[in-house]
């Protein structure tokens, strides 16, 4: 890898790690962390619900606080990073785009899943309109071959997307896959390529440096791996990684280490690490988010989570059907009954 | 005895589809396939059954109004706007399947009552609308319903360049539909595209949170049921994949749309749910122009 090369850096931990705290952000907490994030120097900081825009709902997790007073509190505090939005199509509307635009929100990055790309026209169309900078994300990037990942990539593209991420979403990707996936965006087309990893089979670091040496410029981080699941490739590690490299982010490494440590660590009810529900997200190949619904469903029949997240990914659901969590865990029950009579 | 004469406009996958169920109904005589392209399956079927074809659009039907009285709009939105025009002042009863909305919300079982001999234009609201609707309804009709959310998978191979290119529109009228049709104070829609391969069934969750201490488990139990039978007798694929589920005011209601393969796949749950939606809007059209007591099953 050559020297003076510089990779640009969003944090997530605002949006991401929403799954990881069901949602419950409040205006104070939103306030603290992306006012430390600007002055670190973090150029692009992601705020909405963790299934992005208008995701509050009972099929994902009622936000605590309105998504947009979040967004409104980032956008006052950050006089040098950019506060960048999600949307899925699907769950938000441009509607919601419109006012994330008006609150000042930057940044709009529209998700998929992987095979999806076309319902993204629509939306990253009208960001551009708005004049806002687009992200095309395609989520669950473990579930295509990589020739569709490229002709999805390639749509988002047409449609004005100024970067396509492979997105991690199960965190089940290994380092040559993100390898394998990365060249071929870079071999066709002509925007910047990210990369956005989860640590489930703690490989989002590795996977993280694969992308970069591949040709990704743009990469997704949270601070404390605060984020669905495992949480992402952790921020403030990677700055340092990356320092070593001799890859340039802009952002304060003993700045980023503070604010991990000071104000978010005890965000997290818990330190994140790789549990055994985690893991079994990387190795089924299961949405990140679905951790804590698998959690509570399982409460409620007196199964094994793991069993529900190894069904689901034999299923092939997608992000956001987290409805199926508890569909499957019912069936689940009711055969163990059955069996048992 | 005599039958409402209707013709179907736009012969794709959905003008098709209605083609086959309409063969089936007692009440309604198929007489006409619009289309645009000679060479399409629909147009090339219906000449082979020996119906009226009519290849240069709305405007060649026009030409021969006698033909029916009923026409069934399975274009664009886009195209429907200029259609419910010239169909109401042709006089002629429109059901829109199109996402144009330019008359009536109908879902069959909640509302048909209240337009029929009245509105010259339905709207089929969205598949996912047709799905959840009523089951929002049976709540509501027992337990005042504050909020409403439906959560709607589809096939990917299920879900057309319109529905793909305007995604929003799909959200946003249902939603609309779940507050003005259901009943819910406030209600929200979420669609999910799944591309596993075999196709599944269209799925449905529908959310509900009832008023405070206004739960009667029973009473929603027996609802539902009720509704569900209601919507099997034109949708027969419709049904609860589980016994719905209650948490303090909030109730869980499980579905499963799996289509009849008339024309469409059996995992087109979603598009079947609308051609069957619109077959029995005519029908009760039917019904009120005949003003006649109808016997089953002729």
């Amino acid at each position: 890898m050559s020297a003076n090369r510089h990779i640009t850096i969003t944090e997530v931990a605002l949006r991401d790690g929403s799954h990881a705290i069901a949602h419950q952000y409040t205006v104070e907490q939103v306030l603290q962390v992306a006012k430390a994030l600007n002055d670190a120097g973090i150029p692009y900081i992601e705020v909405s619900h963790g299934d992005g825009l208008a995701g509050s709902s009972l099929q994902y997790g009622l936000s605590r606080t309105d998504e947009f007073e979040l967004i409104e509190a980032a956008v006052s505090v950050c006089d040098q990073a950019k506060v960048a939005v999600l949307l899925l199509p699907g769950i938000g509307t441009v509607k919601e785009l419109k006012q994330a635009h008006k609150l000042g929100a930057k940044l709009a990055r529209i998700a998929t899943h992987v095979t999806e790309a076309d319902v993204s026209a629509q939306h990253l169309q009208y960001a551009k309109e708005l004049g806002m900078e687009t992200v095309g994300f395609l989520m669950m990037s473990h579930m295509a071959p990589v020739e569709t990942l490229v002709e999805q990539a390639k749509l988002m593209e047409s449609y004005g997307a100024d970067t396509v991420y492979v997105v991690d979403s199960a965190g089940a990707l290994l380092p040559h896959e993100v390898t394998a996936r990365i060249s071929a965006l870079r071999d066709s087309l002509g925007v910047q390529i990210g990369f956005h990893g989860h640590n489930n089979l703690s490989l989002a670091m590795a996977n993280t440096l694969a992308a970069i040496e591949a040709g990704a410029t743009r990469i997704d981080g949270s601070v404390r791996c605060l984020g669905a699941g495992a949480g992402n490739t952790q921020t403030e590690v990677l700055i340092a990684v990356l320092d070593r490299m001799g890859i340039s982010t802009g952002v304060d490494l003993y700045q980023i280490m503070d604010l991990a440590e000071d104000i978010v660590a005890p965000i997290l009810q818990v330190p994140q690490e790789i549990t055994r529900d985690s893991l079994v997200l990387g190795y089924a190949g299961v949405y990140s988010s679905f951790r804590l619904h698998a959690q509570r469903a399982a409460a409620k029949f007196g199964i094994d989570s793991r069993d529900i997240l190894i069904e689901l990914g034999k299923r092939k659901v997608v992000g956001g059907q987290e409805d199926m969590i508890l569909d499957v865990a019912a069936e689940i029950a009711q055969a163990r009954h059955a069996s048992v009579k | 005895m005599s039958k409402v004469k209707v013709a179907i406009l736009g012969s794709g996958n959905i003008g098709t589809d209605l083609m086959m169920k309409i063969e089936r109904s007692s009440l309604l005589e198929l007489t006409t396939m619009i289309g645009i392209d000679p060479e399409s399956d629909g147009l090339r079927r219906a000449r082979e059954r020996g119906y009226t074809v009519i290849e240069n659009g709305l405007d060649g039907f026009l030409e021969r109004p006698e033909l029916a009285d009923v026409v069934f709009d399975a274009t664009s939105a886009k195209a429907h706007v200029r259609h419910a025009k010239k169909l109401r002042q042709a006089g002629k009863f429109a059901i829109d399947l199109t996402p144009a909305a330019r008359g009536a919300l109908v879902v069959p079982p909640v509302n048909l009552a209240e337009h029929i001999g009245k509105a010259d234009n339905v709207n089929m609201v969205t598949c996912g609308g047709q799905a959840t609707i009523p089951i929002v309804h049976a709540i509501h009709r027992v337990c005042p319903v504050d909020y409403a959310e439906i959560v709607a998978t589809i096939s990917s191979r299920s879900a057309g360049p319109g529905t793909r290119a305007n995604i929003d529109e799909f959200t946003e009228t249902t939603s609309h539909g779940i507050e003005v049709i259901g009943g819910a104070k406030k209600g929200k829609a979420i669609i999910i595209l799944n591309p596993a391969e075999p196709p599944i069934l269209m799925r449905d969750t529908v959310y509900a949170l009832v008023e405070a201490g206004k739960m009667d488990e029973q009473a929603i139990t027996a609802s539902i049921h009720e509704m569900v039978a209601t919507v099997q007798s034109y949708v027969p694929g419709y049904r609860l994949r589980n016994e719905p589920v209650f948490d303090g005011n909030r109730v869980t209601v499980f579905l499963e749309v799996e289509g009849a393969g008339d024309y469409l796949p059996e995992y087109s749950g979603n598009l079947d749910i609308m051609t069957a939606a619109a077959v029995k809007v005519a029908e009760e059209y039917a019904m009120h122009q005949l003003a006649t007591p109808i016997t089953k099953g002729e």
